[in-house]
């Protein structure tokens, strides 16, 4: 059988710490495979906003019902711990936006820090979230310990929502902001874990030398990921801290 | 006989040893389970989901022989309840959606474009294991305790109910991505792997049908995601905002459940369509009535579905102004619908029309998705609704688009592209029967159906006034003569596997390029990257020698 035109197209190394790229293949040309990979990354990211867009269709719901509630509730937000987080996130994009673009121009070692701060950036936004959780729970506002023990049928309220100073009360359900706050932050929380994930694995294969300008497309998804995780920080921000 | 004789076999005459397919290319466990290969990954799917139609079929005959009595046979209400949810769950998530996409979207579609590949093999693996999770975390579920909901899920009583809904849920949440990221693959095989001349109106019109439906699978799939999430989360910390007794809307469940499912039913539907559409050119030997227009219908349907879930829901309190613009969406989604059987149709009248196995079942599929469509468009009229809702009659239209039309679609498809897919030929003669049982069946199984609903039986009931025995007993009978039909194609086919009538190189005459490329395809599709230079479906290009040629 003749396979003459099933040979493999190599994309060549750009200098001697990098290594060249095998074109898939199924793919006939570089370009083919990398608009491939950058149209199926952004349905995938689609995907993300609707899944995402589940649940903004039940804050905006809610928040009608009970606009007490939304208000009380974020009161309690800290509103500088959650700006402090959007700069880092914001900061963090941009980073990552100059790893990409250390990667297309084949410099590995500035990539490799650009991703590392990116890394970073992660770290901080879930370390002042966890502040932030800490202080919901010392309040009862999100009794992490007693998140799975259901409906107390005496109190008619979850239990995981104990309220110990009181703020909402009166307050038509006031555990229903906390709850759609957790449900919300939390997956969010974690989507930048996932993305961390994501870049160190894209860092590996830096450091590996797999990237340079012939090929770059994972760092280019990854960074796009970043991204989209900003992007929906940038709603929840003002949504749940400021809004209300 | 001699002693020196030389150790060869003179009366054998010399074969030429059986060329290279994807099947005998390489072997072992590890070469299917981590092939990347399409084409055996869909055979891996449609492994799994014939299982699932199986199982699924099973609990179906256990419904329907419970039924037989009015007060009901085998089970107690309880049991029922699991009984009738498993059936549909079962058939719902694991057959119909994943199926023609799958199997028979992930064998041929490629070919059909004239690629070597999907474009994102790896992806499509995954896929694969994704649905195989979701069907082991399904089966773990019925371990559990089962699940009692009703495949709907309904809140506030999936909220409420002490069954496995969790672990159903994670299935659910698995297979929507399983499907979502064939979608996606799909998609952008579409885009940018079309071999050189297939533009896009020279695309058949399953991958048009293939295309529409992944578009609807990656944009409807995420709602249900994010719905069985939070029917999770309600269950795991009481989030709230489905549970009443905490201010939640039982109803606002419903409004995600069917922006996604009814979506869903074209996820479901479009395909069958797709196979529907090349079956009827191929087996009458005509180009398709009405190309363009069932290409548009498709993207047409896609993007109506999204705006008519709302009829699933006249009955729980919404304002009068959205019943009627979700009324008036229905009769007009019935229109691109409609086009597509006319064009079927049109396409038969004064074709050359073959009779073989695949046409039958394509010709029971034009009179029962008839019916099927049509009773949708009744039960979208807003009166008429308030006396079917949840009654048998919409049980009756249900089955007649997802069992009738769509997996006689999928029968349809598989027997066309089994001699493609195996090189092998199952018996006609029983094929044509096995599909006359089916066909009789069916009708007997789901005609009353129409009656009784009509009349007032009211679904997922465990039993029911005398009255309606007559109608519950025929429907049993029906049933029991479907299964028979099925069993009887079961074994016939997998019995062509074994006793292995070699099938003709181009078996029906198909001109589109899943029929160019040999039979069974080699690893990589085609000896030679293709290049279509004439129309889709021009039957004056056909290559007569190979239609006769037996397969290698
Ligand atoms: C084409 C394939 C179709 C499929 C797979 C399908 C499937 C279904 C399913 C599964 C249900 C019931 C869901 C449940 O309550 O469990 C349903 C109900 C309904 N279908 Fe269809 N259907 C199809 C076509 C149509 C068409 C063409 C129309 C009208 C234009 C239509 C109108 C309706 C209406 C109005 C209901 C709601 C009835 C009620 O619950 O009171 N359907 N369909
Ligand atoms: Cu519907």
């Amino acid at each position: 059988m003749s396979h003459d035109d099933h040979h493999a197209v190599v994309i060549p190394a750009p200098g001697p710490e990098f290594v060249p790229h095998t074109v898939a293949h199924h793919f006939s040309t570089p370009v083919q495979e990398f608009q491939a990979g950058k149209l199926g990354f952004w349905l995938f990211l689609a995907t993300e906003i609707l899944l995402f867009g589940g649940l903004f269709a039940a804050y905006f719901y809610f928040h009608e019902l009970f606009p007490e509630t939304f208000r009380v509730g974020g009161e309690q937000l800290d509103w500088r711990l959650g700006a402090l987080n959007t700069s880092v996130l914001l900061l963090s994009s941009w980073t990552m936006a100059m790893g990409v673009r250390s990667a297309q121009t084949s410099q590995k070692s500035k990539t490799m820090i650009y991703l590392f701060l990116t890394v970073l950036g992660a770290a901080g936004f879930m370390v002042i979230k966890f502040i932030e959780y800490k202080a919901k729970n010392e309040h009862g506002l999100i009794c992490f310990g007693h998140l799975f023990d259901g409906y107390d049928m005496a109190s008619g309220q979850v239990s995981w929502f104990k309220d110990y100073d009181g703020v909402m009360a009166g307050v038509p359900h006031g555990h229903m902001f906390f709850s759609i706050y957790l449900t919300m932050t939390a997956i969010h929380g974690l989507h930048v874990i996932i993305g961390a994930i994501a870049i160190i694995y894209v860092m590996r294969g830096t450091a590996m030398g797999r990237y340079h300008a012939g090929y770059y497309l994972p760092v280019d998804l990854v960074g796009l990921y970043w991204h989209l995780v900003d992007l929906i920080w940038i709603f929840l921000f003002p949504l749940l801290y400021l809004v209300p | 006989m001699t002693t020196n004789t030389p150790a060869v076999d003179v009366q054998t005459p010399p074969t030429a040893p059986p060329r290279e397919n994807y099947l005998n290319c390489s072997k072992g466990f590890k070469s299917w389970a981590l092939t990347l290969d399409h084409k055996r990954i869909g055979l891996m799917y449609l492994i799994g989901v014939s299982i699932a139609f199986l199982s699924g079929g099973m609990f179906a005959l256990l419904v329907r022989l419970h039924l037989w009595e009015p007060e009901g046979m085998l089970f107690t209400n309880i049991e029922y309840n699991q009984i009738f949810t498993l059936h549909g769950a079962f058939m719902v998530f694991l057959f119909v959606i994943p199926a023609i996409p799958g199997s028979l979207g992930n064998i041929v579609m490629p070919l059909m474009v004239g690629a070597k590949d999907v474009a994102l093999p790896k992806l499509n693996l995954l896929s694969f294991y994704l649905w195989l999770i979701g069907a082991v975390l399904a089966v773990l579920a019925i371990v559990l305790g089962g699940f009692d909901t009703g495949w709907t899920f309904y809140a506030p009583y999936s909220l409420y109910t002490d069954r496995a809904v969790v672990t159903i849920g994670m299935a659910i949440f698995i297979l929507g991505f399983s499907s979502i990221f064939t979608g996606l693959n799909f998609i952008v095989t579409v885009h940018k792997l079309r071999a050189p001349g297939i533009t896009w109106f020279r695309m058949p019109l399953f991958v048009w049908a293939i295309y529409a439906t992944a578009i609807l699978q990656v944009l409807a799939t995420p709602v249900l995601g994010i719905t069985v999430l939070l029917v999770a989360f309600e269950r795991l910390y009481n989030i709230g905002i489905f549970d009443p007794r905490l201010g939640g809307d039982p109803v606002l469940f419903e409004h995600f459940f069917w922006f996604y499912s009814h979506p869903a039913v074209y996820i479901m539907v479009l395909p069958a369509f797709g196979i529907i559409s090349e079956l009827v050119s191929v087996h009458s030997r005509k180009p398709l009535f009405g190309y363009k227009l069932i290409a548009f219908s498709s993207i047409a349907i896609a993007i109506i579905s999204f705006l008519v879930w709302g009829h699933h829901m006249f009955t729980s309190g919404q304002s009068t102004y959205a019943l009627f613009a979700f009324s008036f969406l229905t009769f007009f989604v019935a229109i691109p619908t409609a086009i597509k059987e006319f064009s079927w149709v049109a396409t038969v009248w004064k074709g050359s029309v073959a009779l073989n196995s695949p046409m039958l079942y394509t010709l029971a599929f034009l009179i029962i998705f008839a019916i099927g469509g049509l009773t949708g468009v009744i039960l979208g009229a807003l009166n008429v609704d308030l006396h079917l809702h949840d009654t048998y009659f919409v049980v009756a239209h249900f089955h007649y688009v997802m069992m009738g039309s769509i997996a006689l679609a999928f029968f349809a498809g598989l027997h066309h592209w089994w001699p493609k897919m195996f090189g092998v030929m199952y018996n006609e003669f029983q094929a044509k029967i096995a599909c006359a049982l089916i066909f009789v069946g069916f009708n007997a199984t789901f005609l009353p159906q129409f009656v009784m609903g009509s009349r007032g039986m009211p679904r997922r009931y465990a039993t029911y006034v005398p009255e309606y025995a007559p109608y519950h007993q025929a429907s049993t009978i029906g049933a029991m003569i479907l299964g028979t039909g099925v069993a009887m194609m079961v074994i016939y086919l997998i019995a062509s596997l074994l006793i292995r009538k070699k099938a003709k190189e181009n078996q029906w005459g198909g001109v589109t390029l899943d029929w160019i490329a040999p039979t069974p395809p080699p690893h990589l599709n085609f000896d030679h990257e293709p290049k279509v230079v004439h129309e889709v479906y021009d039957y004056s290009t056909l290559d007569y020698d190979s239609m006769q040629r037996d397969c290698n």
